[in-house]
C-alpha cells in the first residue's frame, strides 16, 4: 500500500489558476441588488435621532426594526446585536444596510443619512471584566512562600489582522420563505444557526452554501454570521437577491482581529535554582462584545506553561470589554500570545539566574506521562528531544547562537518550542459539536463525502478525498467532495481549531471502513459516523481540570535575523522548522501550511503593526498595515516527524495552527540575541528596538 | 461618457463608459472577466493585475480612459497560452496555490517578469513578485515554481 503522505496534485488548483474559480464576489444573480452598511461614527453613544433622505424607488433601508427574531448574532452569548438599536458601542458598529441596484446611488443615500448621537465617555482601558477564569495545579502558594527568589516580567502583544486577500463577502437569495446564503465562510452551520435564530425560521427555511474561500485564518469563523443575519433580514423584506461585499478598508476597520494581550508572569525559584512555581495573569481586550473571547482566553491560559512541565502553577485571566472593534478568532486562538510570553520568560529566567538557557529549557521540557497545565496527562509519545536536535542541526543553531552572543554583530538566532492542543478545548467536541459525517456511494460506485468542512486553501478537499480513496483503494476521481451546502451535508462542525483532519477526517476514515465492509458493486449505500469522545478523556469545564485536548501537536521553530545597526530594520535570514503532526496526509500540503503559517507568525512577531487610537483602527489598508512580501520572506526548511496518533486518520493530528504559534517567539528571541536586550513586546518594530537600545 | 476602444484578450472591443471608471470594474462587471480579483482597491496587493501592452499593471488604479488603443490581457486570456500551461504545471508541482485568490495576479506577475527576464535568479523573482501579496503560502513555493517554469519553458519567453 502506498504511503498516504506522498503528495498528489491539489484537486482545486486548476480552476484557481485559470481564473474560473468562483469566489463570492464573482457570483452574479439576475436582478441582484447591492448592500452597503451604515456604521457608527462614535465609540460609545446613544442614538438620538436618525434622519433619512428621500429614498428613491427601488432602494431600501434595513435596520433593527426589520428583525423578526431577537436582535443578536448567535455565537455564544446574546450580546452582539445584528443592527445597533438605541446605543452604539464601538466605532464602525453596524446600524443599517442601504440596498439597491446602483452602488453610486447607495453611496449618495448614505452620505445624506443624518445620525444624531449623544456621546457617552467610551472605555478604552482594561477595567470592565466580562469573563474571568482561574485555575491551579500543585501548590504554587507554597512554592512562592519558600522561594529564594521571585522573578517577574510583563509581556504584551498587539493586534494582528488576518488579512485574507479576499475580503469578507456574502450573497443571498430567497425562494418563497426559504433564504439561501452563499459566503466566504469557514463554518456553514454557525451561519445557518445564526440565521435561523434571527429570522425565527424553521430548520428547512435556511440554506447556507460555501463559495470558494480566498483565505480565512479564523477571520471567517464567527464574523460572517453577522453579515449573514443582516442579509437574511433584508432578503425576507426585499425578496430580491442581494450581495454584500466589504471593501478592504471596511474589512480592516470593522472585522474581528487577534486580541491584544498583556501577560504578567512570575516564577518562584528555590534554593537549588529550580523553577518551583509559576503564575501567569492574562488580560485580553475583547472589544465591544464578548463573541469568542472567552474561548480564546481559555486556550491562552491552558498554554501558560508552553512545552514545559512546571509542577506548581496558578493561572488566571480576564476578557475585558472596551469600546473598540470586537476581537475574535485567528489561527492559534490565544496560544500565540501566551507562547510568546512563556518562551521569552523562560529565556529571561535563565539570564537572570545566569544559567544556560538551553539547559534550563531542556530540564523542564514536557515528557510523555507528565501532567498538563490542567492536570490532564500527555498520553502519547513526545519526541521533542529528537525534534530539537534535528532543528539545531538543520540551522547550525548552537554555533550561531554562541557566535552571535559573543560577537555582538547585530545578527541573531532564536528558537521556540511549542505545542498546540488539537480540536476544541475541553468537552466542546462531545457536548456542543457532536460532529456527524456521511458517505454516500451511488450505483456508479462513486463515493461522495458529505461533511461541512470548508477548503479555504488549506487543502482539505484534496486530503479528505485521499483518505477515502486510499482506504477503499479506488482512484481519487472516484471520490466526490463538493463545497458544503447545508441542504446536503450533515453538521460535521466548523472548520476551526485544527480539528478538520484529526476529528472530521478521523470520522470520515471510520465511515469509509464501514463502507468498505458493506461495499457491493453497483449498489447505493449510505454510511455515517458520529463523534464519540474517548472514555479516558475527562474534563471539568468549571475548574479547568483534566484533559483540555485529546491530543497535542508539537513544534520547533528557529529563525535567524539581521538587524540594521543604523535603522534597526530587521531582515529574516533563514527559517527552520520541525513538526510532529502525527502523520501528514499530504506532505506538500503540510509543507505549504508550514511555510505560510510561520511567515504569518513571524510577521506577527516583528512586522505587523495595527493600532487603535481612541477606538479607531489606524492601520486600515495594506499600505499602512504591512504584511510580509516576497521581499521579506526567507528560505525555509521544514522537517516532518512521523509519530502517528492512534485516533487520527492514518495517525494524523492537527497542523494548521501549529505552524503559526511558534513564529513570534522565535523571531523575538532572534532579535533579542542580535541586540542583546530583553524583548518583552511584539511586534518588535525598529521603534521598539530603538527604545530598547536607549533604555533597555 | 466616452467611447473607448481597446484590445481585450486578443479581441478588439469598444465600450461607452465614463473614462474615469476603474478598469477593474469594467473587466469584472461589463466583460465578466472575474478572474481579475479585487484584494485592496488601492494598487497594493496585485490581485487585480492584468497585462497592458505586455506589462503588469494593477487594474484597480487604472482609469478606463487610459487604455484607449492598448492591448489588455487578463488571466482568462493568458490561461489559453502555452506559457500559462508551463507556469500552471510548475505551480501545481511546487504547491504554490492555496486559497488561490492571489494566484491569477501571481501568474500575471510571473509572465510579466519572464517576458523581460526569461532566466531570473531567486532575488530577481522576489523583486518581480514583490507587488503581489499572498497570505497563505509564505511565497517560497511560488518563487520555486517561477524558477522551475523558467527552466521548463526555456525558449517560450
Ligand atoms: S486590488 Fe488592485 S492592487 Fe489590490
Ligand atoms: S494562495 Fe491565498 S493569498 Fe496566495
Amino acid at each position: 500500500m502506498k504511503d498516504i503522505s506522498k503528495s498528489v496534485r491539489k484537486v482545486d488548483s486548476l480552476i484557481k489558476m485559470s481564473g474560473e474559480a468562483k469566489y463570492v464576489s464573482d457570483i452574479k444573480i439576475d436582478g441582484m441588488l447591492y448592500a452597503k452598511t451604515v456604521r457608527s461614527s462614535k465609540s460609545k453613544a446613544i442614538i438620538k435621532k436618525i434622519t433619512l433622505p428621500v429614498i428613491p424607488e427601488g432602494y431600501h433601508i434595513i435596520d433593527h426594526t426589520d428583525i423578526p427574531g431577537k436582535n443578536f448574532v448567535k455565537i455564544i452569548f446574546e450580546d452582539m446585536p445584528v443592527f445597533a438599536e438605541k446605543t452604539v458601542s464601538y466605532y464602525g458598529e453596524p446600524i443599517m444596510l442601504v440596498i439597491g441596484e446602483d452602488k453610486n446611488i447607495i453611496t449618495d443615500i448614505i452620505s445624506n443619512i443624518e445620525i444624531e448621537y449623544e456621546e457617552v465617555t467610551p472605555l478604552f482601558e482594561n477595567t470592565n471584566s466580562a469573563i474571568n477564569y482561574h485555575f491551579t495545579k500543585g501548590d504554587s502558594n507554597k512554592a512562592f512562600k519558600n522561594a529564594k527568589k521571585i522573578i517577574k516580567d510583563d509581556y504584551d502583544t498587539g493586534y494582528q489582522e488576518q488579512l485574507y486577500i479576499e475580503p469578507q463577502g456574502m450573497i443571498g437569495y430567497i425562494e418563497g420563505e426559504k433564504v439561501t446564503l452563499i459566503g466566504s465562510i469557514q463554518c456553514p452551520y454557525y451561519v445557518k444557526n445564526a440565521v435561523i435564530s434571527i429570522l425565527e425560521a424553521e430548520e428547512d427555511q435556511v440554506r447556507v452554501k460555501q463559495a470558494v474561500v480566498g483565505g480565512a485564518f479564523g477571520g471567517k469563523e464567527e464574523f460572517p454570521s453577522l453579515m449573514a443575519c443582516q442579509l437574511a433580514v433584508a432578503l425576507r423584506k426585499i425578496k430580491k437577491p442581494i450581495k454584500l461585499i466589504y471593501e478592504r478598508e471596511e474589512d480592516m476597520e470593522v472585522t474581528t482581529k487577534r486580541h491584544p494581550a498583556w501577560i504578567h508572569m512570575e516564577a518562584a525559584i528555590n534554593d537549588k535554582n529550580e523553577i518551583d512555581g509559576l503564575t501567569a495573569k492574562v488580560a485580553i481586550d475583547g472589544g465591544a462584545y464578548i463573541g469568542l473571547s472567552g474561548v480564546v482566553l481559555s486556550r491562552a491560559l491552558i498554554a501558560s506553561t508552553g512545552a514545559y512541565t512546571i509542577d506548581n502553577i496558578e493561572v488566571g485571566g480576564d476578557v475585558f470589554l472596551t469600546n473598540t472593534v470586537p476581537n475574535g478568532a485567528f489561527r492559534g486562538f490565544g496560544a500565540p500570545q501566551m507562547l510568546f510570553a512563556v518562551e521569552m520568560f523562560i529565556q529571561h529566567i535563565a539570564l537572570e539566574l545566569e544559567l544556560d538557557p538551553l539547559e534550563l529549557r531542556l530540564k523542564y521540557l514536557a515528557k510523555q506521562g507528565d501532567a498538563t497545565s490542567t492536570r490532564g496527562k500527555f498520553r502519547d509519545p513526545i519526541i521533542m528531544n529528537d525534534m530539537i536536535n534535528k532543528g539545531m542541526e538543520m540551522s547550525d543553531y548552537k554555533n550561531k547562537v554562541k557566535k552571535y552572543t559573543e560577537q555582538g554583530i547585530y545578527k541573531g538566532i532564536g528558537m521556540s518550542w511549542f505545542l498546540h492542543g488539537c480540536g476544541f478545548t475541553g468537552s466542546g467536541e462531545a457536548n456542543h459539536i457532536k460532529a456527524l459525517v456521511k458517505l454516500q456511494k451511488d450505483i456508479d460506485d462513486k463515493v461522495t463525502i458529505l461533511i461541512a468542512a470548508v477548503d479555504m486553501g488549506q487543502g482539505v478537499q484534496t486530503t479528505m478525498k485521499k483518505i477515502v480513496a486510499q482506504i477503499l483503494d479506488i482512484p481519487l476521481d472516484q471520490v466526490i467532495y463538493n463545497k458544503p451546502d447545508t441542504d446536503l451535508v450533515p453538521d460535521s462542525g466548523p472548520t476551526v481549531a485544527s480539528r478538520t483532519i484529526m476529528v472530521v477526517g478521523g470520522l470520515v476514515a471510520r465511515a469509509t471502513k464501514q463502507l468498505k465492509e458493506k461495499w457491493v458493486d453497483g449498489e447505493a449505500i449510505i454510511v455515517s459516523e458520529r463523534y464519540k469522545q474517548p472514555e479516558y478523556i475527562k474534563w471539568d469545564e468549571d475548574n479547568f481540570i483534566g484533559d483540555a485536548y485529546p491530543a497535542y501537536s508539537w513544534g520547533v521553530n528557529i529563525v535567524e535575523v539581521e538587524v540594521s545597526p543604523i535603522t534597526y530594520q530587521v531582515s529574516l535570514v533563514g527559517i527552520w522548522s520541525v513538526y510532529d503532526v502525527g502523520k501528514a496526509i499530504d506532505e506538500r500540503i503540510i509543507m505549504g501550511q508550514a511555510d505560510g503559517g510561520i511567515l504569518q507568525g513571524v510577521g506577527y512577531g516583528y512586522l505587523e503593526v495595527m493600532k487603535n487610537v481612541n477606538g479607531k483602527i489606524q492601520h486600515k489598508n495594506v499600505t499602512d498595515y504591512i504584511i510580509p512580501t516576497t521581499g521579506d520572506t526567507a528560505p525555509m526548511e521544514t522537517f516532518l516527524m512521523d509519530n502517528p496518533y492512534p485516533l487520527g486518520p492514518y495517525g494524523a493530528k492537527g497542523a494548521g495552527e501549529l505552524t503559526l504559534v511558534g513564529g513570534a517567539p522565535a523571531v523575538a528571541l532572534a532579535i533579542e540575541n542580535a541586540i542583546n536586550k530583553k524583548v518583552k513586546s511584539i511586534p518588535v518594530t525598529p521603534e521598539y528596538i530603538m527604545e530598547l537600545m536607549k533604555n533597555g | 461618457m466616452a467611447k473607448i476602444k481597446f484590445t481585450l484578450n486578443n479581441k478588439v472591443v469598444e465600450i461607452e463608459e465614463s473614462p474615469t471608471a476603474r478598469l477593474l470594474d469594467i473587466l469584472r462587471d461589463k466583460y465578466d472577466f472575474v478572474g481579475v480579483k479585487e484584494g485592496c482597491g488601492e494598487g497594493e496587493c496585485g490581485a487585480c493585475a492584468v497585462l497592458i501592452n505586455d506589462k503588469i499593471v494593477n487594474s484597480c488604479i487604472v482609469p478606463l480612459g487610459t487604455v484607449e488603443g492598448k492591448s489588455i490581457v487578463t488571466i482568462e486570456g493568458f490561461s489559453k497560452t502555452k506559457r500559462h500551461e508551463v507556469l500552471r504545471e510548475s505551480f501545481e508541482e511546487e504547491g504554490a496555490v492555496q486559497c488561490g485568490f492571489c494566484t491569477p495576479g501571481m501568474l500575471i506577475a510571473s509572465e510579466s517578469l519572464l517576458n523581460t527576464n526569461p532566466h531570473p535568479t531567486d532575488e530577481e523573482i522576489k523583486i518581480g513578485l514583490s507587488g503581489n501579496l499572498c497570505r497563505c503560502t509564505g511565497y517560497n513555493m511560488i518563487i520555486k515554481a517561477v524558477k522551475s517554469a523558467s527552466k521548463k519553458g526555456d525558449g517560450l519567453w
